[in-house]
């Protein structure tokens, strides 16, 4: 029988002070399948590592094999909460590239539909947030919401996640009738809904106790670390790719970029909320150009077989989890000789080390949530 | 982190529950069957949307029952994960005039639903609305070859079962 060098005796077992635990992958609050390796002294974290690769597909490989239309379906798998976000990255590299103009009407369409998609992105974020944290509640009510701009989503895109209607230069479809009254019945029900979670939370003394100075980052840590989005913002840095570098027509609509002070959990929390409200904002104003330019083509003059010429270009939007960036290498044929994708999940989920030493496991679990990772984007 | 000082009036709200009191009222105002969200779903089928891209259906002309299909082969080539076969054939035939001419025609397409993304770019490049996606969204079968539609399960769809209580 196997002996083992130093006896496993009682008194050493309870001496021993760290011990190393598994979180993941299949635990329900890392969203997904991702794996912290915990390194514990009793239930405070000392140590933290992730193990991520789990969901790994292989999209930036299978897009080398893929003509540029053929790409453009694969994109709406990578952030599957914000598939529209993810589209209007990819289509906007292959414009960039490629040189094609966008009609008017189609930009403003696509913000539209990419702000809608960031409140039912942080929507999705807060139910499920709060769930992990014990406030049941807030996630019923924030799923309620998000039904109706999946509904407005259905009715345009033909879909509710994988949306896939943006094309290189344009739109597929027009509008559908009744669409501006649909949206704008959505920033009606808003702003009130938007006040009953805060009713619910911003005061609840169990919230305060899990989520004020928990996993606090300092805005020289989180510049430090590269994260971007949300986290960043919360840090008090007033980083906003929608203004640094306007895309589409964001430089024509006014909006505020919400910045938090101390970097924690709540500060996370109250940003997302302003920033669901500053997007409603943007729509309406959206919603008010696009009255104007009704009716007019969607889809502008586009090739048939998409071949950019040799080059490389970089093109990075603001996705709701931060900034999305695509390298994008063209060898002159119909495809991409490497398209690199800079998820924003990624890099934010490298600042969960920094913010969980020092707390309790419990805490992890608010903190994984409040970086709001989607795996599918981590992994790609 | 030092606590701030408390004031007498935060003192009493959080004595006095307060803060919870606040969030459970908008619970209770949800209470009422009026705001009652849930679908039954087996019972009561969905509407879903016109654009809606479901199961796929290859569509026949309502005029001569015959299949709209031309065998062009831009759905399969138009399809990403490369799921569509189409297999054509060149007929000869002779036209009213008298002349033979030569047609392609349609042998054989199967569809494999297993591997379908729902893109819908095939349906979009098909000169003669051919294929098309269609609003149907049960697509679950019990074996695995059965994912692949043939071309008369794509003409007929999928038989829907009707669930009771």
């Amino acid at each position: 029988m196997h002996k083992p060098e130093i006896a496993i005796t009682r008194e050493r077992l309870l001496a021993a002070r760290e011990m190393v635990l598994n979180m993941g992958p299949q635990h329900p609050s890392t969203h997904g399948v991702l794996r912290v390796i915990l390194k514990l002294d009793g239930e405070t974290v000392i140590d933290l590592d992730c193990d991520i690769g789990y969901l790994h597909r292989g999209v930036e490989k299978i897009c080398e094999n893929r003509t540029y239309v053929h790409i453009e379906p694969y994109f709406d798998r990578l952030d599957y909460v914000a598939a529209v976000s993810n589209d209007l990255c990819y289509v906007e590299t292959v414009e960039k590239i490629a040189g094609i103009e966008v009609p008017e009407k189609a930009k403003y369409i696509r913000v539209i539909l990419t702000e809608l998609q960031r409140i039912a992105s942080h929507l999705l974020w807060l139910g499920t947030h709060a769930m992990d944290i014990g406030a049941v509640t807030i996630f019923l009510y924030a799923f309620r919401e998000r039904e109706e701009i999946l509904k407005i989503f259905e009715n345009y895109f033909g879909a509710r996640l994988t949306a896939n209607a943006f094309r290189i230069g344009g739109l597929q479809y027009d509008i559908y009738d009744g669409f501006e009254e649909q949206v704008r019945a959505f920033c009606r029900i808003l702003p009130e809904r938007l006040k009953e979670y805060e009713t619910i939370l911003n005061e609840n003394r169990i919230w305060l106790q899990r989520t004020v100075g928990i996993g606090i980052l300092t805005a020289e840590e989180a510049k430090d670390l590269g994260v971007t989005g949300p986290v960043l913002r919360a840090s008090g840095v007033k980083w906003d790719i929608r203004k640094a570098f306007p895309y589409e027509v964001y430089d024509q609509v006014e909006f505020e970029i919400p910045v938090g002070e101390n970097g924690d959990t709540y500060d996370r929390y109250l940003v997302r909320m302003e920033e669901m409200r500053q997007s409603r904002l943007i729509i309406l104003q959206c919603l008010d150009k696009l009255k104007k330019l009704h009716p007019g083509p969607v889809l502008g003059k586009v090739p048939k077989v998409i071949r950019p010429p040799v080059g490389e270009v970089y093109h990075s939007i603001e996705s709701p989890k931060g900034e999305l960036g695509i390298y994008l290498v063209s060898n002159g044929t119909a495809f991409p000789e490497r398209l690199r994708i800079r998820p924003p999940s990624l890099i934010n989920l490298q600042a969960l080390k920094k913010m969980a030493i020092g707390h309790l496991v419990a805490d992890v679990v608010a903190l994984i949530g409040s970086i709001d990772i989607v795996l599918g984007e981590v992994d790609r | 982190m030092a606590e701030p000082r408390r004031t007498w009036k935060q003192v009493l709200s959080r004595f006095l529950l307060l803060d919870l009191i606040k969030g459970l009222l908008v619970t209770f105002k949800y209470q009422a069957p009026k705001h009652c969200y849930t679908e039954q779903y087996p019972l009561v089928r969905p509407k879903v949307a016109e654009r809606f891209r479901g199961a796929p259906r290859l569509n026949l002309d309502p005029e001569t029952g015959e299949s709209l299909c031309i065998a062009c082969n831009l759905c399969a080539i138009a399809c990403p994960e490369d799921l569509i076969t189409v297999v054509e054939a060149v007929r000869e035939y002779v036209d009213h005039e008298g002349k033979t001419k030569k047609k392609r025609v349609l042998v054989d397409y199967t569809y494999d639903t297993s591997r379908c993304m729902f893109c819908g770019h095939c349906q979009d490049v098909c000169p003669t609305y051919a294929i098309e996606l269609t609003q149907e969204f049960e697509l679950a079968i019990y074996r695995r070859k059965d994912f692949v539609w043939s071309w008369e399960m794509l003409e007929k769809g999928i038989e829907q079962p009707i669930y009771t209580r």
